[in-house]
């Protein structure tokens, strides 16, 4: 059950609801513009998976890096990054977060502390850990989160970074978005054992399970492990399970499941759900209406300057591919 | 100057660079006891279990992990320990490191050095003996050498330690107890710089690592046509400016290299050479078997300079 936030956890609450909603509209204009061909490639929504996002960013500070995986657009709003060069990002432009060399699947904005999503499941654990070794030999006393997906514990990275967080003592906080899913396949039917959070527990990461769709209880849970790895305790497991209310891309109809249990997890919404608690905290309809036309507005805006912005030049192919033997237009 | 060895050259490279820049580090399995050819020495007791980090059997996360520290501004040096054990890294190496940097528009690169040590060596068959150069050659976004001498493992690994891009550096096992002349202070090398070892007039033999030894062997036989023989010493980018100099005067070019012959870097060399210059090619190479572990069968996949001389002789025809 949600707890009772106090006043102050209100205004945070609220916050939660805005950019929960930011991510939402995000997420279904690039959808659409996926559909219209607006927005190239494979785009992976995590539509019905804001609370985690939202709920584990709003602990970290600026200088706290995260890494992501393919379904990463709404980690990166919640750290902070611009949805005008993040759409630009997505619909290839200059203007984009990497210039349009990257798109959804690449997406990282390193200024608000975004290293990067992967199209690689899983390989960004072993980077999260060694972004962490870096920030301790830097001397500052930075932690990192690690975002993936509940497919991504039956890869050896998985193994490999847990362990390796463990020996060394690192600050990060691993980030399970157990969405039920893997592609279109159901993860617990490819997954031996008790799943992600005893798989971390084995390796001596405390693992700490959380209802994914409820972004109090989220925002509070990571808050008591990020300043767990602040106070040098060791790296920490969240394992939040939630649902993909989606198809695994923005093309996939999804018909491994029956329309009936999607249905009913649409009933648990994690933005409905957090509306209807601040509805019953004494907020007004209103207000709650204003701030979600607001997200919609920011994401309206992106779009309309994502399409008018201008693609870099075709040469700018030929550049950041290295220094030593750069390859010549 | 000194006379040290390959591998105590690499040993004096990288505690130079460690003491000039607190930001470089390594990691990899036993370097807190030296590493599994002895080649991080008593660094660890020098800078410590964080800078010379020992770390759990896992390739993945060693390589991954640097390219992570990486991106966060240190400069890692990556162990791992037999080229061959490099391909449980290959996601880590190929997908991450070569591509973060245009990934991602440049917000950030990726300074790190992995160690590949290549080649045949104390009968060490299939698993640990391969030249795999040519595969990292293929990838945009990484750099490639291959050092010969004492001298340049010095002045190679400072190079490639400074390079702001993610560079695949491969020693060969069988050259660590190689001696040579190391000047202490001499300025790190220029990555991407052939050199002509020996003069010649008739064929231009282009090699690298080990087979560079073999070569200038070949050149001293009897018999033999007059070799000039180039040591790449980075494959890439790699030199044309000095190969196609040579190739030009002796209108005959030999790359050689221990790597399978098929797909091999040779390849590439002996192509460009041909259409740019329209010169004779010959590439000479190991078959295309794995390495065996009985040494009159491990012989088999060996370049041997009577076999060099042969193939210059004939480019002669
Ligand atoms: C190494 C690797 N194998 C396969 C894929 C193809 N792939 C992309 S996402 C995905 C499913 C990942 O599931 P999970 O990690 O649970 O994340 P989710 O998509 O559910 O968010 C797969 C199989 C890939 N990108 N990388």
């Amino acid at each position: 059950m949600t707890q009772r936030p106090n006043l102050r956890d209100l205004e945070r609450l609220k916050r939660h609801f805005h950019i929960m909603h930011r991510i939402r509209a995000f997420e279904e204009e690039a959808e659409r513009a996926n559909r219209d061909g607006r927005v190239g490639g494979a785009v992976h929504l995590s539509i019905g998976q804001e609370a985690v996002a939202a709920g584990v960013c709003s602990n970290l500070r600026r200088e706290d890096p995260i890494v992501s995986n393919h379904r990463g657009h709404g980690h990166t709003i919640a750290k902070g990054a611009e949805p005008r060069a993040m759409m630009a990002e997505l619909m290839g432009r200059a203007a984009g977060t990497c210039g349009g060399k990257g798109g959804s699947m690449h997406i990282a904005d390193f200024k608000v502390g975004m290293l990067g999503a992967n199209g690689v499941v899983a390989a960004g654990i072993p980077i999260a850990v060694g972004a962490a070794q870096a920030l301790r030999l830097r001397g500052a006393d930075a932690v990192v989160a690690c975002f993936f997906g509940d497919g991504a514990v039956n890869r050896g990275p998985f193994l490999e970074g847990l362990n390796w967080a463990r020996i060394y003592d690192l600050p990060v906080l691993f980030v399970c978005e157990d969405n039920g899913f893997a592609s279109t396949t159901r993860t617990k039917s490819v997954t031996g054992g008790p799943g992600p959070g005893p798989r971390a527990e084995s390796l001596g990461i405390p693992a700490h399970e959380v209802d994914g769709n409820d972004v109090a209880r989220i925002d509070e849970l990571a808050g008591e492990l990020v300043a767990r790895l602040r106070n040098g305790k060791g790296p920490q497991f969240l394992w939040a399970k939630t649902y993909r209310l989606k198809g695994h891309t923005a093309a996939d109809p999804a018909r491994y499941r029956e329309a009936a249990e999607v249905e009913a997890r649409w009933q648990d919404d994690p933005i409905a759900r957090l509306r209807a608690l601040l509805i019953e905290l004494g907020v007004a309809a209103g207000e709650l209406d204003a701030l979600a036309r607001a997200a919609r507005g920011e994401i309206e805006d992106a779009v309309a300057f994502a399409q008018s912005a201008p693609f870099a030049p075709a040469e700018a192919a030929f550049g950041d591919v290295q220094d030593v033997g750069a390859p010549q237009p | 100057m000194n006379t040290i060895s390959y591998l105590e050259a690499s040993t004096l490279a990288l505690r130079q660079e460690m003491e000039r820049d607190p930001l470089v580090w390594a990691l990899g399995e036993d370097l807190g006891r030296g590493g599994v050819f002895g080649q991080y020495g008593d660094l660890q007791r020098r800078f410590g279990p964080a800078r010379i980090c020992d770390t759990p059997i896992s390739e993945s996360t060693i390589m991954g992990a640097a390219v992570g520290a990486a991106m966060m501004g240190t400069r890692p040096v990556v162990e791992m320990r037999f080229s061959d054990f490099a391909l449980c890294a290959v996601d880590e190496l190929v997908n991450q490191a070569a591509k973060a940097r245009f990934m991602f528009g440049g917000q950030a690169k990726v300074p790190l050095v992995a160690r590949l040590p290549i080649g045949m060596w104390r009968s060490s068959a299939a698993q640990h003996s391969q030249s795999l150069e040519s595969w990292w050659t293929h990838i945009p976004g990484l750099v490639v050498v291959a050092p010969s001498t004492p001298a340049d493992n010095h002045a190679l690994l400072r190079a490639a330690i400074r390079c702001d891009d993610p560079v695949v550096y491969h020693e060969h096992k069988d050259l660590w107890g190689l001696k040579g002349e190391v000047d202490e202070r001499a300025e790190p090398a220029r990555l991407g710089e052939a050199r002509i070892l020996r003069p010649g007039n008739d064929v231009t033999v282009v090699t690298w690592s080990k087979t560079v030894h073999v070569a200038l062997e070949a050149a001293a036989l009897a018999g033999s046509p007059s070799l000039e023989v180039i040591d790449l010493r980075t494959l890439w980018p790699w030199d044309r400016a000095t190969v196609f100099g040579s190739a030009q005067r002796t209108g005959r070019l030999l790359v050689a290299h221990e790597a399978v012959r098929v797909g091999g870097f040779g390849g590439e060399i002996a192509a460009e050479a041909a259409e740019q210059l329209g010169v004779k090619v010959r590439r000479l190479g190991a078959p295309r078997i794995p390495i065996a572990y009985a040494k009159p069968m491990e012989d088999q996949a060996r370049i041997t300079a009577a076999a060099i001389a042969a193939a210059a002789r004939l480019l002669l025809g």
